[in-house]
């Protein structure tokens, strides 16, 4: 009812504005979004405030969890287990070295406790992304409505300025780790959901066919066909997502992340052009790292490559 | 009754198919439909009926709607019209699981380009119905094994599709159709993309694997040699209408229209007709006719030569008209002194290809015996021949009937075609 009197005495006064003929735009036709979205955010808050608390001690266990573990662990053998993994994705000799040395470099600059700061946020906002935008890239993929829906709101999330999802991040989280999480979820899983949906409409439709003409359900299709043949692009969107999220690393501290990005930050704060180039460095090392891993999966994946 | 019943089938492509339905029904043709509402036709009043076991081919050139047509059946494409029955249950009539349970249970596809699973080993590959149907694994891996052992795959069964050959990846296609067991194979174009040495070797295959299967096939192809090498009828499609169906033999010797006889012209009929469809049947002469009246019969049907047969109509040999009249003048009483054992003789379903160097070689004509030695009918080296050049429309009563009488010279037939 409230609504409705309010939207028709808007809506009144807005047909009145308009019948007077003035140089400025008439004040009582505008729309005002500032309000309704901030009464909007507020009504959130006070009556889903509670879930948000949970998803933020879920999310702020996890990570300390995670970073605590990195930071616990000797550093030679964080870079041990860095090699075996890149090992693992890409059989090449040449990699495990090259990252090696450029992990031994971090150390030098004394960033390795940021370092490891900033791989357990990346580790949880790119398993969000991964969890939350393949489902949804696959629900995209399963109809050309849905598709059409949801790619505009994708171009908005990847359009709209950055700074513009924080305020509200911050709102609902408060400033820290988990705000930060978020917003870096936000910039990332747009690429993670076109590249799932791209992935899996580009699978063989021939193949899929086949499936088909053996009685395969849907089910046994999409996870027996679909989603195998579709890896290679999948995981290009889980790098995509990993070197948004990194792309992300500074503007996240502005809310609270700490990290390399944070020390970015401070470089700029106090004009130490050499402390933010190290951090700087550092965040090109660590996106190195994941991309060569990431992309070496992908690569042994893709069967219609190699024999 | 039949393995599967198609009745007036119609698929329109495009996004009102039944209004345009309208005009297909009343026989616009496929073109002047496209032009007018932008719809492509598919199919148009397809009716046929496939028997149990025999290898169907359904030929015609690209863009007729083969692919169409089998998809139909398994209602990968969805028919705009018409029925189908698979021993006689309404297939269009299934909702979307019972098509799924009859496309599991009844029916094995092979595809164009093998469109196999590459992220699959061939063993998995073999093993995908069966996974679908939710057999446990030891069972599913040993019923695959037996499969690829049966198309000649041994020891490939851990190697991915895209380390094989053309030829071998068809030959898991085929393993893969075959390994749920199923009544009917849906072949379409499973050889068009193979080389023609290997395309001629997979022939050899599917026809070898019937054999021992009994399978109902579904056979599409473009290629008039491989339909009438593997049908055991053949349906010849023409922009989405059904122009002849028929035996190999029939459809070389007797094409329905122009469009038939243009696709006939080149074909090898050796390969095709057999001596049942190109021998004449003369009466006979008992053992015990006398050699006058021996003598007569032959003047009577313009015959130098008789065929003779013992009491139980099995063959004896045959005598000549000169060997005759010798046996009248010696005074015998019945043809045992004359009768020679001197014409090669062959089975009803010898290809041409397969009895012409004997033709060359004897001065005789060729008799035609059945498994018990009881006379079929002879070939003489000019029926032989007029066959061999197309010459001869042989008429439905003549192929493999028993009709007596007497046949027309070669040179008669001559002048028909
Ligand atoms: N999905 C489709 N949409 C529109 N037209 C189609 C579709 N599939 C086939 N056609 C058309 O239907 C006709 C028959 O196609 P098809 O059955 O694939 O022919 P064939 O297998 O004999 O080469 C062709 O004119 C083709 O262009
Ligand atoms: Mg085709």
């Amino acid at each position: 009812m409230d609504v409705v009197t309010s939207l028709s005495t808007w809506l009144r006064g807005c047909l009145s504005g308009f019948g007077i003929i003035t140089r400025e735009f008439p004040e009582a036709c505008q729309i005002p979004l500032k309000e309704w979205t901030n009464s909007g955010l507020k009504s959130l808050v006070r009556n889903y405030g509670d879930i948000f608390d949970v998803v933020n001690d879920q999310i702020l266990f996890l990570l300390r969890k995670i970073e605590g573990s990195l930071l616990a662990l000797p550093w030679w053998l964080v870079i041990l287990l860095i090699v075996m993994v890149a090992w693992h994705a890409s059989r090449s000799r040449w990699l495990a070295v090259g990252l090696a040395l450029s992990l031994i470099i971090i150390g030098m600059f004394e960033l390795w406790d940021d370092t490891m700061r900033t791989l357990a946020i990346m580790l949880i906002a790119t398993t969000i992304t991964v969890l939350i935008g393949i489902p949804i890239g696959i629900l995209m993929a399963s109809s050309k409505y849905i598709q059409a829906a949801i790619n505009p709101i994708l171009d908005g999330m990847q359009t709209m300025p950055s700074f513009v999802y924080l305020i509200p991040v911050v709102f609902f989280f408060g400033l820290g780790n988990v705000a930060a999480i978020f917003a870096i979820f936000i910039y990332a899983v747009p690429p993670m959901i076109r590249l799932t949906n791209l992935g899996i409409r580009l699978v063989d439709a021939q193949v899929v066919e086949a499936a088909e003409a053996f009685g395969a359900t849907s089910s046994q299709i999409l996870w027996g066909v679909r989603l195998p043949l579709a890896m290679p692009t999948l995981l290009a969107g889980v790098n995509q997502a990993i070197m948004m999220a990194l792309a992300m690393a500074v503007i996240a501290s502005m809310i609270g992340a700490r990290g390399l990005g944070a020390q970015v930050l401070r470089g700029l704060n106090n004009g130490n052009v050499g402390m933010g180039l190290e951090a700087g460095l550092a965040i090109v090392v660590l996106a190195v790292i994941l991309d060569r891993i990431t992309a070496s999966y992908g690569r042994r994946l893709d069967y219609s490559q190699t024999a | 009754m039949a393995k599967i019943d198609v009745k007036n089938l119609y698929k329109i492509f495009g996004p009102r198919p039944h209004e345009v339905l309208k005009h297909a029904k009343k026989g616009a043709p496929k073109d002047e439909i496209l032009t007018k509402t932008g719809h492509t036709v598919g199919l148009t009043d397809i009716s046929l009926s496939i028997e149990a076991q025999e290898t169907f081919v359904v030929m015609g050139l690209s863009g007729c709607g083969k692919s169409t047509f089998i998809r139909c059946i398994n209602r990968l494409i969805e028919p705009t019209a018409g029925e189908i029955s698979i021993d006689g249950r309404d297939v269009l009539a299934l909702n979307k699981s019972a098509v799924k349970a009859l496309r599991r249970e009844k029916m094995g596809m092979v595809f164009q380009r093998f469109a196999l699973f590459p992220h699959k080993t061939v063993l998995q590959n073999v093993a995908y119905g069966l996974n679908v149907q939710g057999v446990a694994k030891d069972e599913r891996q040993e019923r695959a094994l037996h499969w690829i052992n049966a198309v000649g795959l041994d020891g490939y069964e851990h190697a991915r599709p895209n380390q094989l050959s053309g030829g071998m990846q068809q030959r898991v296609g085929l393993a893969r159709a075959l390994c749920t067991d199923p009544e009917i194979l849906l072949m379409d174009e499973a050889f068009s993309a193979l080389d023609p040495l290997i395309r001629r070797e997979m022939q050899d295959e599917l026809i070898r694997l019937q054999k021992e299967l009994h399978k109902t096939i579904i056979f599409i192809t473009h290629d008039l040699d491989e339909a009438l090498r593997l049908g055991d009828r053949v349906a010849i499609l023409k922009d989405g209408r059904l122009i002849q169906v028929g035996t190999p033999i029939e459809i070389v010797t007797n094409p329905a229209d122009d469009y038939v006889r243009a696709f006939v012209r080149d074909v090898n009929r050796a390969r095709v007709l057999t001596a049942k469809s190109i021998m004449e049947k003369t009466e006979t002469l008992p053992i015990h006719t006398s050699p006058r009246e021996a003598a007569k019969i032959m003047t009577l049907q313009h015959r130098a030569l008789g065929v003779v047969v013992d009491n139980d109509h099995r063959y004896r040999g045959i005598v000549s008209m000169a060997e005759a009249s010798a046996a009248i003048k010696r005074g015998e009483n019945d043809l045992q002194g004359v009768v020679k054992e001197r014409a090669p003789t062959i089975g009803p379903d010898t290809y041409l290809t397969d009895l012409l160097s004997l033709s060359a070689d004897s001065a005789e004509p060729i008799v035609v015996l059945d498994d018990s030695d009881l006379y079929l009918g002879t070939l003489s080296r000019s029926a032989v021949l007029t066959a061999l050049a197309g010459k001869s429309d042989i008429d439905d009563n003549h192929i493999g009937s028993d009709s007596k009488g007497l046949v027309e010279t070669p040179e008669d037939t001559g002048a028909a075609g």
